[in-house]
């Protein structure tokens, strides 16, 4: 049953260029060459390092919790009809989302190289507040880009990190979200290169990081294919996870990438609807294009610009994504959707009160598409979610949109 | 022999150092940019640098972002800069204009046809900040096709054995990053700007030209004393913004950049050769 992946295609991506296919690459500027060399050059050291997969583990078990739960929604799919719904608990992680998978990673990186200064991007805030918590623990001076939008939506979040002790830098530049924030982000390490680890939290940005937050958090898959066989006796019929750089989303796919029968649908934000075009969904509806350091699918204009993006979710709100997914979507081993606001907004409605469980909002687009796939399946077929997130950080969003005060 | 690499010869041969201005194509506003372009070398400059903007320019400063975000609000497009470029040509022939932005304009276009539209509008040279030796083949064959210069950038920490993998693909000039940092940031360090060219020197014969940093006359005083050229950039789109902001016209605006320009070729001319 087991299959080696490194006997497939999909081990030989990305290359020694960093391309998965014609995707990803290091497109940036000549100050931060040499610092992504240094950083590819350790990483590929202490990844078959014993003594650094030992302390990754460990920390991985008794600090962020894991392996997380492979939990069947029995009350759910049987409202629905259709397949049994499985629901990875990302939700359930020290800091509530996958998020802290790959930082606790980058942060045992950091240590290595002797860095004192960690700084990351955030858009809804779960990885910035997974770096600071990193931080904190290491003993790390921590600062966290975040766009002034976000600043105002995720305004819990962005007390959180101030708890935890790192510093939040608004972004009032560009469309003051995410990919502002990443911008600033690589304006800070360009700068500070000499004494800062850049903490990017998906699997975006130049090669070696599309790899190796990849690699950090196929944790997720790696768990869930295990106990899908303990629990069920057999792999998925099908995945389903919300992109928006896309870090879950591959977490969860790529230990199952080999394995035919299992079928994958990312999860893109349709924000009022792809035509209307505020949205978030480059694989659906962008084109290839250059940002970020990577060659990817892009959400841009006639003349290259990259536009706005729309999503009630500030997680998803990004008009790129990560390369590794631009290559599925092309050789067609990925199906890539989207779900809409109001749709997303409807399964975190429906999941709190059906199985007691508040997703993040990010993670109710995932939901909202396996709930249209699961009826159109039979109830011998399983179906794992990624539930990425818990949604305590969008009650204020929520709450808004049903017209409620506090 | 190309536009840029014949005015470095005429310069060399005339001991002058080259003043680069910056200026991002459409800022402030999108009849200023060609006027601006032959004032500039009226006032001294030697080559144009114009900046295509874009809407994630990630290596620029505060100011430049601005410069980059009133140019995009002004509607300009990387379609529009080689129309300025089409119109500076009519009355100038020979000041090479360098294009300096970010990969994903050109991407879009498609190198051929950005080659094909550049050389026919009368583009010397093309610098995109975040493609680098690795990625930049293709662009380069394009490029080649039609008689560009591809200008690259070597930073503070670009590796010694990496130096030579740029400078052998590089052509018209080498364009050195003074400083860790973004551009119009203020802590220029000639001793050690001096250092790292004695490094390209020793791997290429190719003009050095230094940019980031250089804010006014004894800054470009300093570094012409070190290098072939000098670019200038933030200050002179700071100078514009803040005339401006006064409640200045353009004119204004021209005025004041070509002020300073001129004050800074005074101080680089002032380098006794």
């Amino acid at each position: 049953m087991t299959i080696d992946l490194k006997q497939t295609p999909f081990a030989s991506v990305p290359d020694a260029d960093g391309r998965f296919g014609v995707y990803g690459g290091k497109y940036v500027a000549e100050t931060l060459m040499s610092a992504l060399a240094e950083l590819e050059a350790v990483y590929r050291k202490l990844s078959v390092d014993p003594a650094f997969q030992k302390e990754l583990d460990e920390d991985l078990a008794h600090y962020v919790g894991r392996p997380s739960p492979l939990y069947e929604a029995k009350r759910w799919s049987a409202s629905i009809g259709g397949a049994r719904i499985f629901l990875k608990r990302e939700d359930l992680n020290h800091t509530g989302a996958h998020k802290v998978n790959n930082t606790v990673g980058q942060a045992l990186l950091a240590k290595h190289m002797g860095k004192p200064r960690v700084i990351a991007e955030t858009g809804a805030g779960q990885h910035g507040v997974a770096t600071a918590t990193i931080a904190a623990r290491l003993g790390l001076k921590c600062q966290v880009f975040m766009g002034e939008e976000d600043v105002r939506r995720q305004a819990l979040n962005v007390y959180r990190m101030k708890l935890l002790g790192a510093e939040v830098l608004p972004v009032t530049s560009g469309s003051r979200t995410l990919k502002d924030a990443m911008n600033e982000a690589m304006r800070d390490w360009v700068t500070n290169v000499d004494d800062t680890f850049y903490i990017i939290g998906t699997v975006a940005g130049p090669h070696p990081y599309p790899m190796l937050v990849r690699d950090f958090q196929c944790v997720i898959g790696r768990e869930a294919r295990r106990q899908a066989l303990d629990q069920t006796g057999r792999l998925p019929d099908a995945l389903v996870a919300c992109v928006g750089g896309g870090s879950n989303a591959i977490g969860l796919f790529h230990p199952f990438l080999a394995d035919e029968g299992v079928a994958m649908y990312g999860v893109e934000a349709g924000g009022h609807g792809i035509a209307s075009n505020q949205h978030a969904a480059p694989l659906t509806a962008g084109t290839p294009g250059v940002l970020h350091g990577n060659r990817t699918y892009l959400m841009q204009d006639a003349d290259g610009q990259i536009m706005h993006t729309h999503s009630v979710s500030a997680g998803l709100d990004y008009p790129g994504v990560g390369p590794e997914h631009s290559w599925l979507k092309d050789i067609g081993r990925v199906n890539y959707v989207v779900a809409n606001d109001d749709e997303a907004l409807r399964a975190f409605h429906t999941l709190t009160r059906v199985e007691g469980i508040m997703p993040a909002l990010e993670s109710s687009h995932a939901l909202a598409y396996a709930e249209k796939l699961a009826a159109q399946m039979s109830p011998e077929q399983v179906i794992v979610v990624n539930l990425s997130g818990r949604g305590d950080k969008d009650i204020h969003t929520v709450a808004q949109i049903d017209g409620i005060q506090f | 022999m190309s536009r840029l690499a014949g005015r470095f010869q005429q310069l060399a041969e005339r001991g002058r150092k080259a003043l680069i201005p910056y200026m991002v194509a459409g800022d402030p506003a999108l009849d200023v940019t060609v006027p601006l372009m032959h004032a500039m070398v009226r006032a001294g400059a030697d080559i144009i640098e114009l900046g295509v903007p874009f809407s994630d320019p990630m290596s620029e400063g505060p100011v430049l972002q601005l410069g980059h975000e009133r140019a995009l609000a002004n509607g300009v497009s990387l379609r529009t800069v080689l129309q300025m470029v089409s119109e500076f040509r009519k009355e100038d022939t020979d000041t090479p204009v360098l294009l300096m932005g970010y990969a994903n304009p050109v991407v879009h276009m498609g190198y051929a046809a950005f080659a094909n539209a550049a050389a026919a509008a009368g583009v010397d040279a093309l610098l995109t900040v975040d493609i680098p030796p690795e990625e930049v083949a293709p662009v380069n064959a394009e490029l080649q096709r039609v008689g560009m210069d591809n200008i690259f950038l070597v930073a503070p920490t670009t590796p010694t054995q990496r130096i030579k993998r740029i400078t052998d693909i590089a052509s018209g000039f080498i364009y050195y990053v003074s400083l860790k940092g973004v551009t119009g940031a203020g802590h220029l360090d000639i001793e050690d700007v001096a250092y790292h060219l004695g490094l390209i020197r020793e791997q290429s014969s190719l003009p050095v030209a230094v940019g980031f940093g250089i804010k006014d006359a004894a800054s470009a005083r300093a570094i012409a004393g070190v290098a072939d050229g000098v670019v200038v950039g933030s200050a002179l789109v700071d100078a514009m913004a803040c005339a401006i902001n006064a409640g200045g016209d353009s004119e204004k605006a021209m005025a004041a950049a070509i002020s300073l320009l001129a004050e800074i070729r005074q101080g680089i001319d002032s380098v006794p050769s």
